[in-house]
């Protein structure tokens, strides 16, 4: 289920005049997506089998250049469900306390010179970006000989960061459009990796919910204790209302 | 004005049923405000067990380290300070710590010495007044807080006194001995603040 | 303990003779009109939001850093590792935006109800400065997360102060206290956020309150109840369709506050960022100075107005004309009672010319604020085509919306100064249907 960008657009619209007009409860998260043209990554944070896949994923190939300087391990235990054990022996390659924040080995300076500028912080990319926008980046990476690392992004054009997961993914070509050589029509995929393509979607799929959770570790708690505030002020509501009912049985 | 009957039961129960869930949602709703107060994960990050290197520590010397924020005493003690310790009984408000300061040590430290390892004191440096932190007065010399001067902790604030064991002297205002914190050695050079041994496996 | 009570109560009583009276004045025993509808519930909704932001707020400056080096860091830190923190974080965030739908509401009743004629218009003039004070409590406020529309959105507004003729760019150091936002801006935006505006905004709060009780409650059918017939159930020398505040519109008012939480808990615990409407995504950027945002647009309640600011052009070689543009927007609304000079209030009445222009003001309005927020530059693409030209079509459509939203006010002046409104004959007395 995918929204044309005019559907978005509308409903962005319509939205606002809603938010007027008192009309809130149309408002949900569902209408986030800013970025039309992106395919859904599909991201579940309460799926916690993918979160957790995804933080092996993250510790095991972003973790060397990028930091999440908000996120301690000690909570992506508490909320991923792991023990103090499994989260500083499989996902802590850096020597950091358990309490501590995950911060890159990667000396600023170093990522400046490799990659033309440092690796930023990833804590909240998704709450900047979209989990959509990094889901699409992580499947759009291709070999670009003109670029100096070598690599390019349909999603990021430019962008100055080698693809981490070649070795799953595989290796894309761009296939340039018949009338302009300088647009990307599509990517191939020339050399097959450790993983199927659905394989590897699923895998960037669970980076994207991993990185969705780190952005905002409370919605796990906000979803979890939302409903029961919810019902109770229902509840509170319906119960004033026939307080309400009541009194006004005096007034003519 | 049709119907001038007031319901005055139902309109009393509705009265008190919304006041009373109002009242529930009232209080659940400063919980958390409350709860905002205490330690941060920050906090206790910064609380966590504090692994010291005591190899440098000399025979008669003091080192202090910080373990969730409170300065904790670690003294190497000579076989002299420790010999002098049941000599103080006497003069001492709970020299067995088994009354006032039971709960001022863990177990494996409720000892004459109050150490695992007789040698090694460990405590948190505040005094139990009013939570200074005590200087250490190693020297076994008249003071003239004390002519009878043992070597031990004095409190710069209002003048309490302990002994090489962190015992309190009577007529003080500080009521207990110094506290022991949780600690082991995780060997014969280090020892982790924070965890029992017994936690520690 | 009910006769320790009513002790401390003939204490306080004997020294303070007149605090009891002025209680039952404006509390128990103010005297409503018995017609309030919906329109009548976000007076009390937007006082509950009041002490939403204030308490929310007082607990966020206890872990809040004023200083550009920390603040966005110390807001994480809240939403992250202090205990319920993103709660208390969320309840303020969602809880300004709240603020502003119930205001404008409450404003919006005020002009379908004609609450701002003789004799309501000091009401009308304290509400609005109420407005005013509010608008710059929320701006400040938004700069001190310090994320990048932060950063951008106070560089743009405050450059507004640089179209001030002769003294502007001086204005502009000042009030940022460097070359750019900066430290200094927000340590005294925080300032002015927490303790300077609050208390203005308390005061003014207080002052609309006390004048409303003097003059009472105007209502859906702008019938004065107090020159009506005299005597009702509770009071026979209180108007007859008056009811007393308590308990009547206190449990009517509860019912409205429980309404309202259950929405504003939806929002706060299943949508905190509103689709980026209350939080934007590009805040969750740290500010950066070398870098503009490329959605750059104000929080949506600032909207219709940065809309006029837009769309009136420079010419004269400033770019005064859209500041004066829009702040007259605003300040035209503070002489609303004496612009209309109609000679009934409610909408029920009033000639077909007002409810058209009311209509028309409204729509202007909404799409003002559409095409602050950038909706319309978005959409001109996909209803006229790609190759259309956005620029010139939103450029159009804004400066026909401005002409509209300024039109309102000079077509109101004429139609009520020349006596060309027909009116519907009001009745003596209010409309209340027993439901």
């Amino acid at each position: 289920m995918t929204m044309t960008k005019r559907q978005l657009l509308m409903k962005k619209y319509v939205s606002s005049i809603a938010l007027v007009f008192g009309l809130l409860v149309g408002g949900t998260s569902a209408m986030a997506s800013e970025e039309g043209g992106l395919p859904s990554a599909g991201t579940n944070v309460n799926d916690q089998a993918s979160l957790q896949r995804g933080a092996k994923l993250f510790f095991n190939y972003c973790v060397g250049c990028h930091s999440l300087k908000y996120a301690r391990y000690a909570r992506i235990s508490e909320d991923l469900g792991l023990s103090e054990k499994e989260v500083m022996e499989n996902l802590n390659f850096t020597g950091a306390k358990f309490g501590e924040p995950v911060i890159s080995h990667m000396p600023e300076a170093s990522g400046q010179q490799f990659f033309g500028k440092a690796p930023p912080d990833l804590s909240l990319e998704v709450r900047a970006k979209g989990a959509d926008w990094v889901y699409g980046y992580l499947n759009a990476f291709y070999l670009d000989p003109s670029r100096p690392v070598g690599w390019n992004n349909t999603v990021f054009p430019n962008a100055s960061m080698p693809n981490p997961l070649w070795e799953l993914q595989g290796l894309q070509t761009a296939v340039m459009k018949a009338d302009d050589k300088e647009a990307v029509e599509k990517l191939e995929l020339t050399q097959p990796g450790k993983l199927t393509p659905v394989q590897f979607q699923q895998a960037t799929r669970d980076l994207a919910t991993f990185l969705e959770y780190v952005a905002e570790p409370a919605a796990l708690q906000r979803q979890r204790y939302g409903i029961w505030v919810l019902l109770f002020l229902a509840g509170f509501t319906l119960l004033a209302y026939m307080l309400k009912k009541e009194y006004w049985k005096d007034v003519h | 004005m049709a119907n001038e009957v007031v319901d005055h039961g139902r309109r009393r129960f509705l009265t008190a049923t919304t006041a009373v869930v109002g009242g529930v949602g009232v209080v659940a709703a400063v919980v958390p405000f409350i709860k905002s107060w205490e330690p941060s994960a920050r906090a206790k990050a910064a609380g966590a067990p504090y692994t010291a290197d005591i190899s440098k520590i000399e025979a008669g010397q003091m080192v202090t380290f910080a373990w969730r924020s409170l300065p904790v005493f670690v003294v190497n003690r000579t076989k002299v300070q420790l010999d002098a310790l049941p000599s103080q009984d006497a003069r001492l408000v709970d020299p067995k710590s088994d009354s006032g300061s039971a709960e001022q040590q863990p177990k494996y430290a409720q000892n004459e010495a109050r150490s695992i390892k007789p040698e090694w004191l460990v405590l948190v440096g505040l005094c139990t007044h009013l939570g200074c932190v005590p200087d250490f007065v190693p020297v076994m010399k008249p003071e003239p807080f004390d002519p009878q001067w043992k070597g031990g902790f004095y409190c710069p604030c209002h003048k309490s006194r302990y002994d090489m064991a962190g015992r309190v002297y009577q007529g003080v205002p500080a009521p207990k001995n110094l506290l022991v914190p949780p600690h082991h050695f995780v060997d014969d050079t280090h020892i982790q603040i924070g965890v029992d041994p017994k936690e520690a496996g | 303990m009910a006769n320790v009570f009513s002790r401390i109560g003939d204490w306080v009583n004997e020294r303070a003779p007149n605090m009891m009276p002025a209680y039952r004045k404006h509390m128990t025993e103010y005297y409503a009109p018995k017609n309030f509808n919906l329109w009548y519930y976000f007076g009390s909704l937007a006082i509950v939001v009041l002490v939403n932001q204030i308490v929310t707020g007082i607990f966020l400056t206890m872990n809040y850093k004023p200083s550009a080096a920390e603040a966005f860091a110390s807001v994480e830190y809240i939403m992250r590792d202090v205990e319920w923190g993103w709660l208390i974080r969320y309840m303020h965030s969602t809880g300004a935006s709240l603020f502003f739908v119930v205001v404008l509401l409450h404003m919006f009743r005020g002009l379908l109800y004609g609450s701002y004629h003789k004799p309501r218009e000091l009401v009308w003039l304290l509400g609005m400065l109420i407005f005013l004070v509010l608008m710059a409590e929320a701006f400040m406020g938004y700069v001190l997360p310090w994320g990048n529309m932060s950063f951008w959105g106070a560089k743009v507004i405050i450059s507004l102060f640089g179209t001030v003729p002769v003294i502007g760019n001086t204005l502009v150091e000042w009030i940022m206290g460097d070359f750019l936002p900066a430290d200094a801006t927000l340590n005294r935006f925080f300032a002015l956020h927490v303790i300077a505006l609050p208390l203005v905004l308390l005061l003014l709060v207080v002052l609309h309150i006390a004048a409303l009780h003097e003059v009472g409650s105007n209502n859906p059918d702008g019938v004065e109840i107090k020159k009506g017939p005299k005597g009702n159930r509770w009071d026979a020398n209180k108007p007859a369709d008056g009811i007393p505040f308590h308990p009547y519109y206190s449990v009517k008012d509860l019912f409205g506050v429980g309404f309202f939480l259950t929405i504003a808990a939806f929002i706060i615990f299943f949508a905190p960022t509103f689709g980026g409407w209350f939080l934007e995504h590009d805040n969750f950027i740290p500010a950066n100075n070398l870098v503009t945002p490329t959605h750059i647009k104000p929080v949506w309640y600032f909207t219709p107005f940065y809309a006029i600011l837009r769309m009136i052009p420079s010419f004269f070689g400033t770019a005064l004309w859209g500041v004066l543009g829009m702040f007259g927007a605003i300040a035209v609304l503070f002489v609303l009672p004496w612009i209309d000079a109609g000679k009934v209030r409610s909408i029920r009445y009033r000639g077909t010319g007002y409810k058209v222009a009311l209509g028309l003001f409204v729509v202007s309005f909404l799409s003002l604020g559409a095409v602050g927020a950038g909706v319309v530059a978005e959409l001109i693409p996909e209803w006229f085509g790609a190759s259309a030209d956005a620029t010139f079509l939103e450029n159009t459509f804004g400066r026909v919306m401005t002409l509209i939203y300024f039109g309102y006010f000079v077509f109101l002046w004429v139609y009520t100064h020349l006596g060309m409104e027909k009116t519907k004959p009001v009745p003596d007395r209010v409309v209340y249907d027993h439901d």
